[in-house]
């Protein structure tokens, strides 16, 4: 079942959705946002370009299996925690740093953020592995 | 300190990439590290020689008083060598081992994890970090043994060893935390000087108990050795490393780092030297029944494990001195023999002393290596271990009340060593040679530096042991007994008694020797009730019952009707809800604020319209748009209340619901009405008490927590201390992150679940 008109739209709205799960993410700090919803907002952009195009042409799109981005996820949500420990703080206590880029203002980075992209990472791979897993059982 | 612990398992992380990036140098590239961890742990020797002892604390979990505590005296710094010394001749000969082996990088991974957490054990002061590290030690254990996974047997032995030492270290955790208590410190260093308070407190025995079945499961005595020579299913270097050097040794150190705490006590003497001793001369007697290789080698291992414990148990100075060199002595012959059996394997293809002979020509190095190992296993010759037999023997015979059983033991057990000796140091080597091994070469030089190394330390180790040996067990004796009493090594002492106990036990052990052919023979026939009636029978009569166990309760509770599964919980989460509701709170006039408004009141009816729909629709698609239709009023709620990641969330929660369904729709059954009448009551009238009792509980709340302070908490502390304006946000990624992590740690889980399920069903006609 090949629809034009799904695919010309998925291909339309894959990158959309893309950049704007990246908003979500990197706004969620303070706005509504955050990983989980960015990461199910990616995973279902990834999933409408496998319903429009098939799942092989967005396995070979992704490149990587999303099972093994729950591990890298897990790492990347322990390496934000770490942070803390090598500060000598206890374990996932926040790190921050003030940036002040020319022309951006003032911007706070830390390491929450990254633990979100953690959340983020996780929420995709699982996401992913279980509508591609159910995909080719079908 | 804790940089020397935690770089092995940083190190670990990154193994399988470095592996990939240097090929077949992959092992001489890792054996740097612990190259390293070995000359800073040398440069040590002179400071802790001395007396001193080095101590480093971190905060780990302040708010439960925990620390993240190193002692670093006598006892630690000579397993510290042993681990790090050792490590790196067995890093080097896992290259040559196992060289086009696709799973290279992840076998070395695991052996730098295990090394960091051997470290981390014989290194930790808070007993607590010692628990995890032992834990540690026996996970990686049970993936070494494993590594070969594709071998049932292999699978079995590794979950055998992970059982065993799992029971083991329950045990210990019990044990340690009751000390704790007992002791009022979790520090090993606090609790050294506390001794007598703790031996004569009632809680003792308990703890006794519980430390040494800690220590005997990890240490492989009886009746738990079992697990040992079934762990030879691990590549041999793991055998060399693990199941000789270090990890069993675990349970020696705990028993020599308790002893100060808990020994001395006419229980420890009478259940440590027993236990030690049955062990020894068990492991003694099982070696010589079997023919290959590395299976006598693991059974002279557990002998050699129990004369260690025996020795602790004894307690004495010299007993303690007589433990260390021994300890010192048998890791380096023992690592020695291992990989020379691995050498032979390799160059002659089989362990068996059956099929092996005649090998001394071709395969030089290794039979020099294994026969000067051999002497020193024997305990012969101008090697530590016959300094370390020559004291065990002086400490058993200078004991006086317990002289008259330990010695004629300790005698059949070097005659016993004697025998094993001579089947792995002369039956593969001397005589002639059999045809099918004319193929046989020596090992390449990866593989014939760790036994040639090793074998040649213990001989420079037993000539000069004043450069030593002698520092090192001065050490760490010290630290088995809190006082510092030089330890005199030398060869030769003279002629004295235990010099002729020495001569009775070679003679024993040579007519052992010959006479061993008959003794396998009449063994064969007189052994079948060790099959039948041994301990590993216990072990799986055990497992029997736990599985019958899990099956029956599996049939009493898993229906496989997700429907009942359903009811199941819910009736049990409302009933625990509802007790606690009825027995616990105080009821109050409940409040509703802010007061209901009018689209409130819309949305409510709407979420209520969409579940009476679902549950009486006639088609699927129906239930499950009747169904978005709560799901939508839901994220509703959570708008007109102010919480909008909460309703985006939900809406595409709501999303993926249709996409899931939309690729089970071929699969599923026909749409049809299953349930008949009284079932449909029964299902109304669960569902109206959970929801009810939902709407209780949240209302309740609601009143309840009116004056609590959390909101306003994380609202004042988001920006200033968490640098965000989201306050849902913070609380997931920064004030609760714990919980998220946890949180996202199941989902991966679960999808892990959900692939292996679909993926992994069985082939049609074959049990799963």
């Amino acid at each position: 079942m090949r629809s034009l008109i799904l695919r010309t739209a998925a291909r339309l709205l894959l990158p959309l959705l893309l950049l704007f799960s990246v908003f979500l993410l990197i706004r969620g700090h303070n706005e509504p946002g955050g990983g989980f919803a960015a990461g199910l907002v990616a995973s279902a952009a990834f999933a409408l370009h496998a319903f429009a195009e098939g799942l092989p042409q967005t396995r070979r799109m992704i490149r990587v299996d999303p099972i093994s981005l729950l591990g890298a996820g897990l790492l990347v949500t322990a390496a934000g925690g770490v942070a803390g420990v090598l500060a000598g703080q206890p374990f996932l206590t926040g790190q921050w740093v003030s940036l002040a880029p020319v022309g951006l203002g003032h911007v706070d980075i830390g390491t929450p953020v990254v633990f979100d992209v953690g959340v983020y990472l996780v929420v995709v791979g699982a996401v992913l592995t279980i509508i591609f897993t159910i995909m080719e059982e079908a | 300190m804790t940089v020397a612990v935690l770089s092995g398992f940083v190190l670990a992380l990154a193994a399988p990439w470095l592996v990939r990036a240097t090929g077949r140098a992959a092992g001489w590239v890792t054996a740097l590290l612990p190259l390293a961890l070995t000359v800073y742990f040398g440069s040590l020797l002179g400071q802790i020689g001395a007396g001193d002892a080095l101590n480093v604390t971190h905060s780990w979990i302040p708010a439960l008083g925990m620390q993240f505590s190193l002692y670093l005296d006598g006892l630690g710094l000579l397993f510290a060598l042993l681990i790090c010394g050792i490590g790196t001749l067995i890093f080097i000969y896992s290259g040559g081992y196992l060289p086009n082996d696709p799973h290279l990088g992840r076998f070395l991974s695991m052996l730098l994890l295990f090394m960091g957490a051997m470290l981390g054990l014989v290194l930790a002061d808070n007993v607590i970090v010692l628990f995890v590290f032992w834990e540690l030690t026996s996970i990686s254990s049970y993936f070494l043994i494993g590594f070969q996974h594709s071998r049932p047997e292999a699978r079995a032995a590794a979950l055998q060893a992970l059982l065993v030492t799992g029971v083991g270290g329950v045990a210990l955790l019990l044990g340690v935390l009751l000390l704790g208590q007992v002791g009022g410190s979790l520090e090993l260093s606090t609790l050294l000087g506390r001794g007598n308070e703790i031996r004569a407190h009632p809680l003792y025995l308990p703890i006794l108990v519980l430390v040494l079945l800690g220590a005997f499961t990890k240490s492989a005595q009886v009746p738990f050795h079992f697990w040992l020579p079934a762990a030879m299913e691990a590549p041999t270097p793991v055998s060399a490393y693990l199941h000789s050097a270090t990890m069993v040794k675990a349970g020696v150190y705990l028993l020599a780092r308790m002893s100060p705490i808990l020994g001395g006590t006419d229980p420890w003497v009478a259940l440590v030297t027993t236990v030690g001793a049955v062990t020894m001369l068990a492991g003694g007697t099982l070696a010589l029944l079997r023919t290959d290789l590395k299976q006598i080698l693991a059974y002279t291992t557990v002998a050699a494990l129990g004369t260690l414990t025996m020795l602790l148990g004894m307690g004495t100075a010299d007993a303690a001195r007589a433990c260390m060199t021994f300890l010192l002595a048998h890791a380096f012959y023992k690592g020695a023999l291992f990989l020379g059996a691995g050498s032979l394997e390799h160059g002659a293809g089989s362990r068996d002393v059956d099929h092996l002979g005649g090998l001394w020509r071709t395969m030089p190095l290794t039979t020099a290596a294994a026969g000067l190992a051999a002497l020193a296993l024997a305990g012969f010759g101008p090697v530590l271990s016959f300094i370390g037999k020559e004291l065990l023997l002086e400490a058993v015979l200078a004991q006086s009340p317990t002289r008259a059983l330990l010695a004629p033991a300790v005698l059949a057990g070097s005659a016993l060593s004697v025998a094993a000796a001579a089947i792995v140091g002369l039956r593969p080597f001397a005589g002639t040679r059999p045809d099918e091994l004319s193929d046989a070469q020596e090992a390449p030089a990866s593989l014939w530096l760790g036994p040639v190394v090793l074998a040649a330390g213990g001989v420079v180790l037993g000539l000069r042991p004043e450069i030593l040996a002698e520092p090192i067990v001065t050490a760490s004796a010290a630290s088995v007994l809190t006082r510092r009493e030089v330890a005199d090594l030398a060869l030769w002492h003279g002629p004295n008694p235990a010099l002729a106990f020495s001569g009775a036990s070679l003679v024993l052990g040579l007519l052992v020797y010959r006479a061993w052919p008959t003794i396998r023979r009449s063994a064969a026939a007189r052994t079948w009730w060790l099959s039948w009636g041994g301990p590993s029978r216990w072990y799986e009569l055990g497992l029997q019952a736990l599985s019958w166990l899990a099956e029956s309760q599996t049939r009493l509770l898993q229906s496989g009707y997700l429907r009942l599964y359903l009811i199941m919980i819910l009736i049990t989460a409302n009933g625990l809800a509802a007790y606690a509701l009825l027995a616990r709170v105080r009821w109050q006039p409940i409040v509703l604020q802010p007061a209901v408004q009018l689209h409130d009141a819309f949305i409510g009816a709407l979420i209520l319209l969409g579940a009476l729909a679902a549950a009486g629709s006639a088609s699927r698609l129906g239930a499950v748009a009747a169904l978005g239709v709560v799901g939508a009023g839901i994220s509703l709620v959570y708008i007109s209340f102010g919480a909008p990641d909460l309703a985006m969330t939900q809406f595409l929660v709501e999303a993926f619901t249709v996409i899931l369904l939309v690729l089970a729709f071929y699969h599923l059954p026909r749409f049809a009405r299953l349930s008949g009448r009284t079932a449909r009551l029964r299902d109304v009238v669960i569902a109206g008490v959970s929801g009810t009792l939902v709407a209780a509980l949240v209302l309740l709340t609601t009143t309840a927590r009116r004056d609590s302070r959390i909101a306003e908490y994380f609202a004042e502390h988001s920006v200033a201390a968490a640098h965000g304006r989201n306050i849902v946000n913070v609380i997931l990624v920064d004030f609760r992150s714990l919980d998220t992590l946890g949180e996202i740690t199941v989902l991966a889980t679960a999808a892990i679940g959900v692939y292996v399920l679909l993926r992994l069903r069985p082939e049609k006609g074959s049990t799963p």
